[in-house]
Order: structure tokens, then C-alpha cells, then sequence
């Protein structure tokens, strides 16, 4: 197995069989962010609480991205022609919506509304054949 | 109370120049302008400047006349070209000076806007990981506006035509050739659901204009048009914005609605009395949701409206009649001001092949872009 690492630390527990995405909530308002940040966009308090996310929810809207972004700040190198398209959107769990890749073949069905849950991807390769992990959405199988 | 006037504007066309530099583009722009307004360089009392890619726009001084002139620098995103005309407007207002320049100017290179997402305050994960991108923003947005009030694609294909038709009648245009509905449809999807040719380019090109207190403006032109509003404003919390990667539950209003309203009560104008307008079109699906937010339409309205051909140069709301972004693509700190030429130009009717009909009085221009910005100018005769 290949070596693996997490894209960014404390941006979602892992190796877990259940991965959950941190956040943080404000001391003062109960406002939660993600990422985790300690001042609240709300109320401007600089006390925060880490918290995890909720791990499902439903897809609020969606696109494809089917040209490869720059690099940087992208960190894929793949040649351009061996760019594999991904989805993204917008999950809406109980704390709010978060924007996340969406996880599957590029050319399943999305709905607005369909049920999702947060998984583990990984996205890119490091030079040293290090594979980089980002969070992400699938579908919930019905 | 009609307190600043605009006595000239001036445009570098807008496109791709090898071998011509922002500045100078600026700088023939600034001439025009002045031409325009019949003044010299000389007369100019102060000038404020928008540029993404030139850290010191300023430095068109060099071609223009190093005068001593307080000049200062603005960069605000898509926005810049909005900041420009609002600080330059307010340094007016302010009773110091009687004449001044707003100018923008850009060169970008082709293709998406790439960037540090550190320095747009989001974390670097989030450009490591393909997600630091305006396109797919635009996409999602009106992904859902089109699922929450039955858009439909041949809509969006219906503003991108009629922007490359309008562009086709702009000598200053960057893309001239007019394209079906069809194709447009049918060119590569870029960001489900906005195909290739639903979407602006970052390219180059300049704009200006020079302003001057109202009492004034009659000793340099007959038909003077007034600056009655200029307003921009930033996101507030709950509002769907570009690189955010969270929304709250709680909803707000765009910045683009909260710059509306703004402008609308200072001009004392109403969507209802505007006559001529130009929409922020990164790609056909802002151009139908800023319809709405910038309270011309309903939600929804746009559907029918658009197959009635209602914003069309002749139609009852002509939006971006030189082709808007779609059409003259996007450097970021001239954008906004080549809709002020645009706007100017139609108040005069001047416009030549894409004049709007009759009498038009009021014009209104929106700029909206990352990271969350709106800038709304409204003018009149
Ligand atoms: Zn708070």
C-alpha cells in the first residue's frame, strides 16, 4: 500500500472507518465555522471550540470541474491530458453548508437534495509517491 | 442634488495585445478620455487608478505627464473599477478639487484566474485540492438558482448570443463573431451547467473617465451625464459567496442586492426608471441571477423575459448592449469602467449600430466578483 497523507492537519479525523470533517463554534454566539477558525465571523469573539462536523447531509447544489486548475495552487501534476474530472458542491448538514469534492464517477447522477456522506479521497500524488487525502461527498446508496 | 459630473470617458479596446503593455494601455485610454472631455493631462487635479496585475498603475504618469498630480491606487477585486469611480467621485464631493480621472487598466494572461488562496483569507488546502476556482462558483450558483426557480439552459444560452450579437456592433469588442444558441449549448461544458461559451475571458484593455463638480461640467460639454449613485459593498454573513467554503444556515442578501438598494436610495431612482443597463457577466448564469438582484426582474422572471427578447438592444431592459463581459472579456480593473463608457455613451446616444432606441436617461452598471465585492454605479442625463 501506497504511503498516504492528510491534505492539510486538523482538517478532518483520519484513518477512521468513520472520518468527520472539524470545525469550530464560538464561545460567545454558539456561530460554527469550518475550517476551525479562532475568531467568530459572527460576533468578532476570539474564543472557539473545536468541534465535528455531522458526517451527512444532502447535496444543496453541485457542478463538475472538468478543467484542470492551475497548479499552484493546485497541487495534482498530472499531464493535462490525464486530468480526471471531479465533482464539487455544497452539502448542507445540520451546522450549515459546506462546499467539498464529490466522490464517484464523474458521470453519476447528482441531484439537488440527494442524501450524502462524508468520506476520504485521495486526490493527488506527492514526488515521493506519497498519496495526499482530501475529505469529500458521496452519494448515499438508496 | 446633481453634485458630479462625467465630462469624458476613453476606452483602449479590449483583448489581447503582445507587445503593448497595461500602462500604455491605461495611458491611451486616459488621452481619450481626454480628448473627450476637451481638457489636457495638465487640467487633471487628481486620479485614482485599478489594476490586479500592475502594482502601481500610477506610473501611466510617465506617458502622461509627470505633473505632481495626487494620484493613488486601488485594487478591490472585481470591484476595482467601481472603488476607483467611487473614491474618485467622493474626492469631489469632498470640495477639494474640482476635476478628476478614474482609469483601470489589466493585462492578464489567458485562461482562469490563479492565485494564493491564503491571501483571499481561506486555507491553502482548499487551492491544493482544486477548489480555489471562480468558474465553478458561478456554476453552482446558478445550478441552484435554475433548480429554486426553473431556469433553463436554453435561457443561459439566450444571454451568452445575445451578447456576442450585441459585441459584433462593438468596434472595441474582443470577441466580434456572433454564435447560435446551439452553440453555445453545444460547446465544451466547462462547470455543469455553463458550457465554454457561456463564460468571460480574463484578457486586457483600459478604460477612463474624468469627473468634474456638477456647477462646472457645462463649461466643457452640453450634455454633461450625472454620476447620481456609486456604491460598493462587501458580503455579509449567510450570503453564498465566491472562495467561501462554508455557508452558515442563517441567509443573507448578495452584496450585489445590498449595493442595489444603496444606489437606488441615494439616486432616488428606482429599477423602473433605468433605461439602459450592464450586468456583471463573468458567465451568462450571473448575468440572470444579477437581473433579479438588481431588482429588474423577479426571481424567475428571467425565463420569459429572456425568450421574449426583452433585454435585447430594442427590448424594454437592454442589458449590456456592448457585449458585456461575455463579449469584451475581463481585465478586472478596467471592467467597470468600460460599462461607464458604455453607459455614457448610450445617455449621449452615441452608440452608433448598437444604440438603444428613443431617449434613454438612466443608466445603471454592477460589478460583482471574489471575494465576495459588489460595486453599482447609476448615471443620468
Ligand atoms: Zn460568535
Amino acid at each position: 500500500m501506497k504511503p498516504q497523507r492528510c491534505v492539510a492537519q486538523g482538517l478532518f479525523e483520519w484513518p477512521s472507518d468513520e472520518p468527520t470533517v472539524s470545525g469550530s463554534r464560538c464561545d460567545s454566539c454558539s456561530f460554527v465555522t469550518f475550517p476551525a477558525q479562532d475568531a467568530c465571523p459572527r460576533c468578532g469573539a476570539v474564543a472557539t471550540t473545536p468541534i465535528q462536523l455531522a458526517r451527512t447531509g444532502t447535496l444543496w447544489t453541485w457542478t463538475r470541474q472538468r478543467f484542470q486548475p492551475k497548479n499552484p495552487p493546485y497541487i495534482g501534476t498530472e499531464p493535462a491530458s490525464e486530468f480526471q474530472p471531479y465533482g464539487v458542491g455544497f452539502i448542507e448538514l445540520p451546522e450549515g453548508r459546506i462546499e467539498a469534492r464529490i466522490a464517484g464517477d464523474i458521470d453519476q447522477e447528482l441531484r439537488i437534495g440527494m442524501p450524502m456522506e462524508l468520506t476520504v479521497v485521495p486526490f493527488a500524488t506527492d514526488a515521493d509517491g506519497t498519496e495526499v487525502l482530501t475529505y469529500a461527498f458521496r452519494p448515499i446508496e438508496s | 442634488m446633481d453634485d458630479v459630473a462625467i465630462i469624458g470617458v476613453g476606452l483602449h479596446p479590449f483583448g489581447r495585445f503582445p507587445g503593448t503593455s497595461a500602462i500604455e494601455m491605461g495611458a491611451k485610454a486616459a488621452r481619450s478620455a481626454l480628448a473627450d472631455a476637451g481638457i489636457t493631462w495638465k487640467d487633471v487635479q487628481f486620479a485614482f487608478a485599478g489594476s490586479y496585475e500592475v502594482d502601481n498603475p500610477d506610473a501611466v504618469v510617465n506617458y502622461l505627464g509627470l505633473t505632481g498630480l495626487p494620484f493613488t491606487d486601488v485594487y478591490n477585486g472585481c470591484a476595482t473599477a467601481a472603488s476607483a469611480l467611487s473614491q474618485a467621485a467622493n474626492t469631489i464631493r469632498l470640495g477639494e478639487y474640482d476635476i478628476g480621472m478614474a482609469m483601470g487598466m489589466d493585462k492578464h494572461l489567458p485562461g482562469a484566474f490563479a492565485a494564493d488562496p491564503v491571501q483571499y483569507g481561506v486555507p491553502s488546502w482548499y487551492g491544493e485540492t482544486g477548489l480555489f476556482l471562480t468558474p465553478k462558483f458561478f456554476a453552482m450558483k446558478i445550478q441552484r438558482y435554475m433548480y429554486d426557480f426553473d431556469i433553463t439552459p436554453p435561457t443561459l444560452a439566450r444571454v451568452a448570443a445575445k451578447n456576442y450579437r450585441n459585441g459584433a456592433r462593438n468596434p472595441n469588442a474582443f470577441r466580434r463573431q456572433e454564435l447560435s444558441e446551439e452553440a453555445i449549448l453545444q460547446s465544451p461544458m466547462v462547470n455543469d451547467p455553463l458550457t465554454q461559451y457561456m463564460f468571460c475571458s480574463p484578457n486586457e484593455g483600459a478604460a477612463a473617465v474624468v469627473l468634474c463638480r456638477a456647477e462646472i461640467a457645462h463649461r466643457f460639454t452640453a450634455a454633461p451625464i450625472y454620476l447620481k449613485a456609486s456604491v460598493v459593498r462587501t458580503r455579509r454573513l449567510g450570503a453564498f459567496e465566491v472562495h467561501s467554503p462554508w455557508v452558515p444556515p442563517e441567509r443573507a442578501d448578495s452584496p450585489t442586492v445590498d449595493a442595489s438598494r444603496a444606489a437606488y436610495e441615494i439616486a432616488g431612482l428606482g429599477p423602473e426608471d433605468v433605461d439602459v443597463v450592464q450586468l456583471q457577466d463573468t458567465d451568462a448564469g450571473a448575468e440572470v441571477i444579477h437581473m433579479a438582484e438588481n431588482g429588474f426582474c423577479k426571481d424567475g422572471e428571467q425565463e420569459a423575459l429572456l425568450s421574449a427578447g426583452g433585454t435585447e438592444i430594442g427590448g424594454s431592459l437592454p442589458i449590456n448592449t456592448d457585449g458585456g463581459l461575455i463579449s469584451n472579456g475581463e481585465p478586472i480593473g478596467a471592467s467597470g469602467l468600460r460599462q461607464i463608457h458604455e453607459l455614457v455613451l448610450q445617455l449621449r446616444r452615441a452608440s452608433g449600430d448598437r444604440q438603444v432606441p428613443g431617449t434613454p436617461r438612466v443608466g445603471y452598471s454592477q460589478l460583482y466578483g471574489a471575494p465576495g465585492t459588489a460595486g453599482v454605479a447609476i448615471v443620468s442625463t
